[in-house]
């Protein structure tokens, strides 16, 4: 049985880490960042079997691929935190030599991360072939992703949506990030997607809806009800409504913090509203 | 000029699906995948053997390459099927991050290539796929001659660890190249020795550089013949000795001027032994529908003009 309260320590540990690395560079993405730590915290802590000791392979692990990987921040976070590195080279997010490049990539070596991402729209075909060969392999785990809502305006998408219901890709749980905000403004003003239940419903998905993406105990009944729907013939999309920026209210529910980073006054607000939990690194 | 006798012509696409098969046979983490163009790349031998590890994507190719990208990671080899221009040009964000880039073991494997897909006219006749795909870092690319060639590289890049793009056609070409060969990627066939001036040829050129070969000894002209069949790593050390021997060199390829084998070649020499250089190649210009040979012949990529490069070139010694 999940501890609540320690996952949410860690959230609030992983929000720390979200802003201080983008506020260190005054360069990053800490909007989206921060609406998805509870799902990377549930599935990094709980949900997914993983092995820190990191193998590209991943044989007999759950995966997870991060499509929208500008929300690098978090995903680093969290790997720091689950033991694939140590958290100190969250200092070296976006400089010069690292690991921990503006967007995540295989290319520097840094464990945990299996795809480079960052050009919008890859995540799900990639997630889907990891997913069918696992299927070749009679490996029974589970394949999860992340996309975020505007990333859906990439046609690749539906070409991906398409192929896994037809093939009933069923060990795949695709989660959105419905924020609602894209860089240019809200989803609706710039391309309305119109209903994401009824477009990825009318693909051949599992739907499930969870209002809450900022609710720890929500997000951890829907991926359990989420995994509890695999093997059954269709590929599964959580609709994981979220805030941008959740956890630091000055940022909450708007795109202007899609991509910029606090100053030092914005910083220490934000850390003094997300207790430190773990030990900054 | 030496001789290279054949008995049949087949294309080289055959060649691909025969060393699919095969390959698939010795190595069960082989896996293919088509975006509706099975017989066209004559990928049915593979699917009918092993519809288990055959995957038939439809009509969308971005979702091919970052699917095939995504197959590795569990230990999956996968071979790649589509047109040149959908191999190339049409998915080359997904190539270049998810493939590339991530450095997986990606086998991008393309058909009708070049002005001999004919008919179908330029939308189809993509020349500029070599360029796009030896900018990629990591990237190997080839390009094989005649049907044996061909099955013999689709052999060797399933050993091979790391992407690569396989670069093959539709007409029917003379089989001229050993059955048995192994194919070393990155090393360079010589075709004849000769000490009058270099033919660099890549393709379905190779068949013209000998033909051009033929004529060039008629004229007294003895020609060094050299089929690159992999643009990169380009073989440096075969070029840049035949050229330090004949002091000029011809390429020959189906492709744009701009990034193909010839400018490939031009970069190596420029930087190492500047040498007098002419390029058989197409200049700059889409094509358009026709029968092949007669494209070929507008296009100035004949024997024809491979002779009229070597005459060039050798006044510039």
């Amino acid at each position: 049985m999940a501890n609540i309260t320690e996952l949410q320590q860690t959230v609030s540990q992983v929000r720390r880490d979200i802003v201080r690395m983008v506020h260190a560079n005054n360069s990053g993405h800490p909007g989206g960042s921060l609406g998805c730590s509870e799902y990377l915290v549930a599935l990094y802590f709980e949900t997914m079997k993983h092995d820190s000791n990191f193998k590209m392979d991943g044989k007999g692990e759950d995966l997870f691929f991060l499509s929208n990987g500008h929300i690098s921040p978090v995903f680093y976070s969290v790997l720091g935190r689950s033991g694939y590195f140590d958290v100190a080279e969250l200092a070296t997010f976006r400089k010069i030599n690292s690991r921990l490049q503006g967007h995540p990539t295989t290319h520097e070596g840094l464990p945990g991360v299996r795809m480079a991402s960052g050009s919008l729209g890859q995540g799900m075909s990639v997630a889907i072939g990891a997913a069918q060969t696992k299927k070749l392999n009679g490996d029974d785990r589970i394949v999860y992703s992340l996309h975020g809502d505007g990333e859906l305006q990439e046609g690749q998408n539906w070409e991906a949506a398409m192929y896994a219901s037809a093939n009933k890709v069923d060990n795949l749980i695709c989660a959105i990030d419905v924020n609602g905000q894209q860089i240019d403004g809200s989803t609706e003003e710039v391309l309305d997607m119109g209903s994401l239940e009824a477009k990825f419903t009318a693909f051949g998905f599992d739907v499930i809806t969870e209002k809450e993406g900022n609710n720890m105990e929500k997000v951890l009944d829907v991926l359990a009800e989420a995994k509890s729907r695999t093997g059954n013939g269709k590929p599964i999309c959580i609709l994981l409504h979220t805030e941008m920026g959740n956890g630091v209210d000055y940022m909450m529910g708007s795109h202007k913090w899609h991509g910029v980073a606090p100053n030092d006054e914005e910083l220490a607000n934000a850390l003094a509203q997300n207790e430190e939990t773990l030990g900054d690194y | 000029m030496k001789k290279y006798p054949y008995t049949e012509t087949k294309d080289t696409r055959s060649g691909f699906g025969a060393g699919l098969v095969e390959a698939a046979r010795k190595n069960p983490e082989i896996v293919g995948l088509c975006a509706d163009l099975t017989g066209s790349l004559k990928m049915n031998a593979f699917e009918d053997e092993f519809p288990e590890r055959f995957f038939q994507v439809g009509i969308s190719e971005a979702n091919m390459m970052s699917m095939a990208a995504g197959m590795t990671i569990g230990g999956k080899i996968p071979f790649t099927g589509t047109f040149a221009n959908f191999s190339t040009s049409r998915v080359y964000d997904q190539i270049r991050q998810s493939i590339a880039y991530s450095n997986k073991n990606v086998k991008i494997c393309a058909s009708h290539a070049g002005l001999t897909l004919g008919e179908d006219g330029a939308t189809h006749q993509v020349l500029e796929d070599l360029g796009m795909m030896k900018m990629l870092p990591g990237m190997v690319v080839i390009n094989p001659c005649d049907y044996n060639q061909t099955k013999a590289a689709t052999m060797a890049i399933a050993e091979y660890v790391g992407p690569v793009y396989l670069r093959f056609g539709r007409p029917k070409m003379p089989v001229f190249t050993p059955a048995d060969q192994v194919f070393k990627i990155g090393e360079a066939v010589m075709l004849n020795e000769g000490s009058d001036v270099t033919i660099l040829a890549t393709g379905h050129l190779v068949w013209e550089a000998i033909e051009a070969g033929h004529i060039l000894a008629e004229m007294g002209i003895d020609a060094e013949v050299i089929n690159i069949h992999t643009i990169k790593p380009l073989d440096a050390e075969a070029i840049l000795k035949s050229v330090k021997k004949t002091g000029c060199v011809v390429t020959a390829e189906e492709h744009q001027m701009n990034g193909g084998l010839g400018d490939s070649v031009a970069q190596l020499l420029a930087l190492n032994n500047p040498t007098p250089l002419e390029m058989v190649a197409v200049n700059d210009t889409f094509g358009e529908s026709g029968v092949p040979a007669l494209l070929m012949e507008k296009y100035g990529l004949t024997r024809t003009d491979i002779v009229k490069s070597v005459e060039a070139v050798l006044k510039r010694k």
